[in-house]
């Protein structure tokens, strides 16, 4: 039971993090129908640049705003010079794109900065706290905290507020929502600016406890992208509870069964679930117009 | 596409492979040229799918690695030629392409990317992890096909390289020769249907999941015969050759050529694989200008280099 316990403390702070990699895919893809592989680089952007700011001399936090804010800018370029110029593009030259651009992205990082693994200090310290005889870290915690309350936020601005519903009509119909005065490509750098923003955050939240280096950002892109699928792609619930899921499987499977195959069974259980429920499991369901 | 540009494809094919020999100037470009070729194999099986059917697949690394690791695992283990054992990575590929392509075919798009995904993930994931069987991540040695010392022995003398040129440039002949026979066939026309649109195809009464998965399975097999010759002309392989990266650069190299042309799929290997020969002396800006070209290819041409500059030759816009 204690050691049950233990593999879910751990897979809901991993899920926490592929939780907010799979929001992030949402987000854009909502907003763009493009499923943006460079989002993983995004949160080791967020790493990255916090460590080298931080490291620079500038306060915890303050580096943490600049890295965010820096990667957020870094989303918007992507979009004004990669994803925008290609607009009406097949699916699979849209996918070639968002890799490219994740293999630029990774190339410069390795330029500017270098190839090492870095960590900057936990926010809280590191001693572990016991709950009911597991133990969990208190950056864990900030990890999970800090995927809840993404979502809450983004739940909020998506049903309260006027940008979050031009948003969400843009997503629903592009044309229709030009036509009733909402600037759909002001919506599109928003999407990427935010979803950037987020998943630069992750980064900045998990580096103390899995180290960041210049290629932690493709395993990151795939977990995310499995877990959006998973939960239902453009659904902002089923990229959480997609995300939680995935890393409670990684989780039990490394506890119980074998840490070498933990990703395996993930990529299994995917495909488990797009042969019975094709949507994923909140997706709604599609019917082709002639 | 007619029977006649069909033999106008396979001549140029056929004089590139014989003639580009002549500008070489040294052996080092034939190893370079076996390499265009294999590569080139695999992606004519890609326009297959992608070009005629219009499936996506993030996963064909996949197949290229169960080929090459049945030409490593085969000899030793079952005591098979390793031309058998190219045959039998095939066989293996194609079966496992039509157990998984039957439920996975029936996604879509992206649904279609994440499920292939998994699938070369897996792959990957078990040639890495069975490090009894496979060497882990370290790779294992291969073993020699035999052919070039039969071919001494009779008193033909060939270098590795020039060797592998020759093997891997028939190879891939043969292979963009049926696949441009399979363009006009009854079952590329109904490929070409469902591309186009899966409800008008099966309207006009195409069986769409067959043919789907007959387009997997075919280049399915095309990436187990490109991997198991990569083996054999190495001598030695990793699980690199089954992993995402490899799909990926598989999936470009394809689009980038232009994904309806089997001539394309060539040019889209040649450039691809040619790239980091040319870039290792810039070592460290390699990955920048690989990601900077596949982007910019895709926004400025988008229907593929080849196709794009014959548009341009002919002096038509779009």
């Amino acid at each position: 039971m204690d050691a049950l316990l233990q593999f879910l403390f751990s897979g809901l702070t991993v899920g926490a993090v592929y939780a907010l990699v799979a929001l992030g895919f949402t987000i854009i893809y909502n907003a763009s129908d493009v499923v943006n592989f460079a989002q993983g680089e995004f949160v080791m952007l967020g790493g990255m640049i916090t460590v080298f700011a931080f490291e620079a001399g500038l306060p915890l936090p303050l580096a943490a705003l600049l890295a965010i804010l820096a990667t957020s800018a870094i989303g918007v370029g992507l979009n004004k010079l990669a994803i925008e110029p290609a607009r009406g593009a097949p699916v699979v030259s849209l996918i070639i794109i968002t890799i490219g651009a994740s293999i630029v992205i990774r190339g410069a990082t390795q330029l500017i900065f270098d190839k090492q693994l870095h960590r900057f200090p936990s926010f809280s310290g590191d001693d572990p706290i016991h709950v009911l005889g597991a133990t969990i870290l208190p950056q864990s915690l900030w990890v999970i905290g800090g995927a809840l309350a993404v979502f809450v936020g983004l739940w909020v601005f998506f049903t309260r507020t006027l940008t979050g519903k031009a948003v969400l009509a843009t997503a629903n119909n592009r044309v229709a929502a030009q036509l009733v005065g909402i600037n759909t490509g002001w919506v599109m750098t928003l999407s990427f600016g935010l979803s950037a923003a987020i998943g630069a955050f992750a980064g900045v939240l998990v580096t103390p406890i899995t180290l960041v280096g210049y290629d932690v950002g493709v395993a990151l892109a795939l977990k995310g992208f499995a877990a959006a699928m998973l939960g239902g792609m453009g659904n902002p619930k089923g990229a959480l509870v997609g995300g939680l899921l995935l890393g409670c499987f990684e989780a039990l499977t490394a506890g119980y069964l074998s840490s070498q195959y933990k990703e395996a069974v993930a990529f299994i259980v995917i495909l488990g679930v797009l042969f019975v429920m094709p949507q994923g499991l909140f997706g709604r369901k599609s019917t082709e117009r002639v | 596409m007619t029977g006649r540009n069909k033999w106008i494809s396979l001549g140029v094919l056929a004089l590139l492979i014989a003639l580009l020999p002549l500008f070489f100037p040294s052996g080092y470009y034939y190893r370079v040229g076996a390499l265009i070729f294999v590569n080139a194999l695999s992606v004519v099986g890609l326009v297959i799918l992608i070009g005629y059917a219009g499936q996506i697949s993030l996963g064909h690394a996949g197949f290229a690695g169960i080929g090459a690791y049945a030409c490593a695992l085969a000899p030793e283990h079952l005591g098979l030629h390793p031309a058998l054992a190219v045959l039998l990575g095939a066989v293996i590929s194609g079966v496992m392409a039509a157990l998984i392509g039957k439920p996975i075919l029936r996604l879509k798009g992206y649904y279609l990317a994440v499920a292939t995904l998994g699938f070369g993930i897996l792959v990957s994931m078990v040639l890495t992890n069975e490090r009894a069987l496979t060497g882990g991540p370290d790779g294992m040695n291969v073993a020699d096909l035999g052919l070039r010392s039969l071919l001494r022995d009779m008193g033909w003398r060939l270098s590795g390289g020039e060797f592998w040129y020759m093997i891997c440039g028939v190879v891939l002949l043969v292979g963009a020769w049926l696949a441009l026979n399979l363009f006009d066939s009854p079952s590329g026309r109904a490929m070409r249907a469902l591309h186009g649109s899966e409800v008008a195809a099966a309207t006009v009464g195409v069986d769409v999941p067959r043919q789907k998965l007959r387009a997997f399975v075919i280049s399915a097999v095309y990436a187990s015969v490109a991997g198991s010759l990569l083996a054999l002309q190495n001598g030695y392989i990793t699980p690199d050759v089954a992993g995402f990266m490899h799909s990926v650069e598989m999936v470009t190299m394809a689009v980038l050529g232009g994904v309806g042309s089997v001539l394309g799929a060539t040019f889209g290997a040649a450039i691809l694989t040619l790239l980091p020969q040319v870039l290792t002396v810039f070592a460290e800006y390699e990955q920048l200008v690989l990601g900077l070209v596949m982007v910019l290819v895709m926004i400025f041409l988008p229907q593929g280099l080849l196709p794009s500059i014959a548009r341009r030759l002919k002096g038509r816009d779009e």
